[in-house]
């Protein structure tokens, strides 16, 4: 009934970082190219250069090609009906790629399998959740995490075939919904979720079933949590309550924090239990558990009063993030 | 009924067969209209099937526009936000401020709306574009002229400096015009020269008209006298510094010292050889006649309004406005042609009627946007009286009313209504409890945002209603971890009871549990409603015979009944699932529980109606406690 034109868009922010000593927002975004798309564009991810895969509301799954000479996009592949229910439409929530293998998470709680240029699916996983599942990442090549809306973590195994996840993690208490997940770029057992309630929790995937610390982050529902790629002591998150949250740990201490013990009152966070092994090498930062001890920096990235920020990435000293104001902002000189 | 303003305008709806009587309902921004049977005359025939949609307004779907509807909803946030305690005098600045913010959204999108209709080849969307910018051009200037007169309100002296900013900002062309002339070869000898000289003298730049006057005067070294003489006048000419130590009345003195002084060299016939210098003198002076005598440089009544008080009357005061106003039009303006609806209300506002700038206004856009936000600004600076309508609400929040719910219509842009709605003191919340449940909840993600905002504002009525949708949605697609978690966000117990019925239907069905993820993990959520604790409960006792701890089974299994937590009608199935634990070698049950069971039991079947004969499998109950109780044998009839 409303004419509804989504549009997928690619834009050049300028070079590679010039001179300049300014606040990193130096002229206007330019568009390049852009492509109709059916439906909300719920998730969107790079497959390799030219090519990016999106999450349809519609239950379709999409793959574009960047066409870089003639400045174009055309549609290289399409999976109408990847998600849905037998007689309705389900929306892909969740899409993560590892060239060519493109794995999507939809409302309707299946799991899909893809492989770019294969025609057919690959592999599903039928009624993976009873309820909608949010995100997706990978934690290993062969093995996904996902987040549902009942505030678990699953853990699935690819070599396996079962259609059962091979670990079930959540909170204990109330059941949040969980939205985002992602995975710290260089220890594989780090995760870090977001969730209804705005908090940031990170999770060590080896050990129990609870979250390691939990940090009370924003006031509404956190829609994307990302580690920096290259710098991992960096993480973002952002939220429906308007606000982009940089936070920085610092990795080094006298004593690892896991001994030192007790709690803190200002931020909401468990103390680490000495792992049962006994000597083990200097955990990362964000197990530490302990943020109030100057280890743990949040600075806000937007000016406020926006409208939710629904998505973000961070590239290099390059943040980009989109608002609900039909906004897009763009820094390019992220402290990292 | 009032009566109307203007008469309505008719839309014909071209799809509808003449004489066909039209049946209509009205939705949130727009008419459906379909085609009845009924004929005034004649048999009534069959017509056209089809339900025609007709939207008034069209901007909200404009790509580049709606760029104009998100910048200035942050600035309307803004604006609400300034603190209501300072004294008037350190708010107006800041006011002047928002309201330069305002034009300067509505000028960003007129450029890349020129930008759009010169560059695009698809003709349609150029006309549109070309519209649309000079609909924003008369927008922005009608702001601008607001912005003069009551949000800045400078005093004599500085206004009609402001008044001419604003007849200078809105007359590009002649800019244009003497680039043109500049960049030609020998620019004295371009036929327009003369023209531009005279617009800069009209607009009062003057330095400008010198400099272009010194390329004359090179050309005609035998009249360079006079060229001076006209140099000294306009470089004399005073121009009120409001920053500087000359009080008004010192200005004024020294400038009509500067007005005899031309009218001197007028009498004195100094520039009667040279009819262009004549006329640049006349004009000075601020001859009616001469200024009329050139309308096409002059081009709006306006224009000929400032430029006369310039040379005639730079002293004016606000209040007296409106007699130049009034009469500069009428001069201008021939008796044939009509004035026009901007005429009209520029009219209105040198005439300081806000109330009428603002209906008038109303009535020739499509779009609430304009009033909506200029009344607002308005009604911050205090200029609005408290002019209550007919319709209970007062002028300022009728128009934000009117504008959010014309936004609310739309997919992306109702989230800015809300903002606006929060800021209407007596009927936002209304308004907004309405359209909030209309909105379209495709995908779970806008669900969650709808949620957010129901809750924020207590709404709670609404939570529940979407809530039940969402919930409704999911089950009616099997999703039963989903519904259930729409309804702990709801705190809504019966429909958790209601999802719960179904896993036990599906249990019954089936003899296993579906979904067991959820119900394994239900954790606090259980106590939401009965039928969830019993099936949380239940649950654990299956897992608990799995593991095969009976006598924690047996308990748990036995309170689910004596407790009551289980409903009656299952308990035929719990009694089925304690006879493997009867039966088996170990004794589970003690005494005590035994007696509770056979207790349950006979509750159950005279509670149940039992209907005569059928054989059934008789239920062998082996209950043995320490050897002391023999064995009992029951029947039943099985259901």
């Amino acid at each position: 009934m409303t004419t509804q034109d989504n549009r997928i868009s690619i834009w050049s922010i300028g070079s590679n970082l010039s001179t300049g000593m300014e606040d990193g927002f130096e002229g206007d975004p330019q568009l390049l190219c852009e492509h109709k798309h059916d439906g909300d564009v719920l998730d969107l991810q790079f497959l390799d250069q030219d090519r990016i895969v999106t999450a349809s509301s519609t239950g379709a799954v999409t793959i574009f090609r960047h066409h870089q000479n003639s400045q174009t996009i055309s549609v290289s592949q399409l999976w109408a009906r990847a998600h849905r229910y037998p007689c309705d439409n389900a929306p892909c929530t969740g899409v993560v790629c590892s060239s060519p293998e493109i794995v999507t998470v939809g409302e309707d709680g299946r799991i899909v399998v893809f492989r770019a240029d294969q025609e057919g699916v690959v592999r599903v996983i039928e009624n993976a959740d009873s309820s909608t599942i949010h995100a997706v990442t990978y934690l290993r090549t062969t093995e996904i995490l996902t987040v549902n809306s009942i505030g678990q973590l699953k853990l699935w195994d690819f070599r396996q075939q079962s259609n059962s996840p091979s670990q079930i993690l959540s909170l204990s208490g109330d059941r949040v919904p969980l939205h985002c997940v992602d995975r710290h770029p260089n220890q594989q057992h780090i995760v870090a979720t977001g969730g209804q309630d705005g908090m940031l929790c990170v999770w060590d995937v080896r050990q129990g079933n609870t979250p390691f610390s939990l940090m009370e982050a924003h006031t509404a529902e956190m829609w994307e949590v990302h580690f920096h790629p290259t710098n991992p002591d960096h993480l973002f998150t952002c939220s429906e309550d308007g606000s982009l949250l940089h936070w920085e740990t610092s990795s080094h201490s006298d004593m690892p924090s896991f001994l030192q013990g007790g709690r803190n009152s200002s931020m909401v966070s468990r103390s680490a239990m000495a792992p049962a092994g006994g000597k083990q090498p200097l955990i990362s930062a964000w197990l530490s558990g302990d943020s109030s001890k100057g280890r743990l920096e949040t600075t806000h990235m937007l000016p406020s009063q926006t409208l939710s920020v629904n998505s973000l990435d961070v590239l290099g000293p390059c943040l980009v993030c989109g608002t609900d104001g039909e906004a897009i902002f763009v820094n390019r000189q992220v402290p990292v | 009924m009032e009566e109307v303003d203007v008469e309505p305008t008719i839309t014909n709806i071209p799809a509808i067969s003449d004489g066909k009587h039209m049946g209509f309902a009205w939705g949130p921004g727009d008419i459906l209209v379909y085609e009845t049977r009924y004929k005034a005359s004649g048999a009534s025939g069959s017509g056209c099937s089809f339900i025609h949609e007709i939207r008034k307004d069209e901007d909200i779907y404009s790509p580049i526009l709606r760029k104009l509807f998100n910048e200035s909803h942050h600035i309307f946030v803004g604006l609400q936000t300034i603190r209501e305690d300072l004294p008037s005098k350190s708010k107006k600045p800041q006011f002047v401020s928002i309201s330069k913010n305002y034009r300067s959204v509505i000028r960003a999108c007129m450029e890349e709306l020129q930008q759009v209709a010169v560059s695009t080849k698809n003709t349609e969307l150029a006309t549109q574009c070309g519209n649309q910018v000079s609909i924003l051009l008369a927008i922005e200037l009608i702001w601008n002229l607001c912005e003069v007169l009551f949000i800045d309100a400078a005093p004599a002296g500085s206004l009609l400096l402001h008044l001419l900013d604003w007849v200078r900002l809105h007359k590009a062309d002649v800019d244009e015009k003497a680039r043109e002339v500049l960049q030609s070869e020998s620019p004295a000898e371009h036929r327009d020269y003369w023209d531009v000289v005279v617009s800069y003298v009209l607009q009062g730049r003057l330095e400008e008209v010198r400099q272009m006057l010194v390329k004359q005067a090179n050309l005609q070294p035998a009249a360079r006298s006079m060229y001076k003489q006209m140099d000294t006048l306009l470089s004399k000419m005073p121009f009120y510094n409001p920053g500087g130590t000359q009080t008004l009345t010192e200005f004024d003195v020294k400038w009509r010292h500067w007005h005899e002084e031309v009218d001197r060299c007028l009498q004195d016939n100094s520039f009667a050889s040279n009819r262009h210098l004549e006329l640049i003198c006349k004009i000075l002076l601020g001859d009616e006649d001469t200024l009329l005598d050139h309308k096409e440089l002059l081009g709006t009544w306006y224009h000929f309004l400032v430029t006369r008080l310039l040379f005639c009357h730079p002293t004016v005061k606000l209040t007296e406005l409106h007699y130049y106003a009034q009469s500069c039009m009428t001069m201008f303006l021939d008796s044939r042609s009509v004035p026009e609806p901007l005429d009209n209300i520029l009219l209105a506002a040198f005439e300081f009627d806000i109330h009428q700038v603002i209906k008038e206004c109303s009535i020739a856009l499509n779009n609430w946007w304009f009033v909506a936000h200029l009344t607002d600004l308005l009604d911050h600076c205090k200029l609005l009286q408290s002019h209550n309508l007919h319709f209970g609400s007062n002028l300022r929040e009728f128009l934000l009313l009117e504008y959010a719910s014309g936004l609310f219509t739309h997919h992306s842009l109702w989230q800015l209504a809300v903002d606006y709605f929060d800021h209407c003191p007596e009927f936002g919340r209304v308004y907004l409890e309405l359209q909030i449940e209309r909105v379209p909840l495709e995908t779970e993600r806008k669900a969650l945002k709808v949620l957010r905002v129901c809750e924020q504002r207590q709404m709670s009525e609404q939570v529940r209603s979407i809530c039940k949708i969402m919930a409704m949605r999911a089950l009616r697609n099997n999703r039963l971890g989903s519904a259930l978690s729409w309804s702990i966000r709801a705190k809504d117990a019966a429909f958790a009871t209601l999802i719960s019925e179904r896993f036990l239907q599906d249990y019954c069905a089936k003899g296993t549990f579906s979904d067991l993820d959820l119900i394994d993990n239900l954790g606090p959520a259980m106590l939401l409603s009965d039928r969830l604790t019993f099936l949380g409960k239940y649950r654990e006792f299956h897992k608990l015979y799995g593991e095969k701890r009976f006598r924690e089974a047996a308990k748990l299994l036995l309170s689910l009944m004596t407790a009551k937590i289980a409903p009656q009608s299952f308990w035929m199935t719990l009694l089925t699932d304690a006879l493997p634990l009867l039966e088996q070698k170990e004794v589970i049950f003690t005494a005590d529980q035994t007696y509770e069971l056979m207790f349950c039991l006979e509750e159950l079947t005279s509670s149940l109606n039992i209907t005569a004969s059928s054989t059934d499998r008789p239920m062998q109950v082996c209950m043995s406690s320490h050897g002391l109780i023999p064995f009992h044998t029951i029947r039943l009839k099985a259901l």
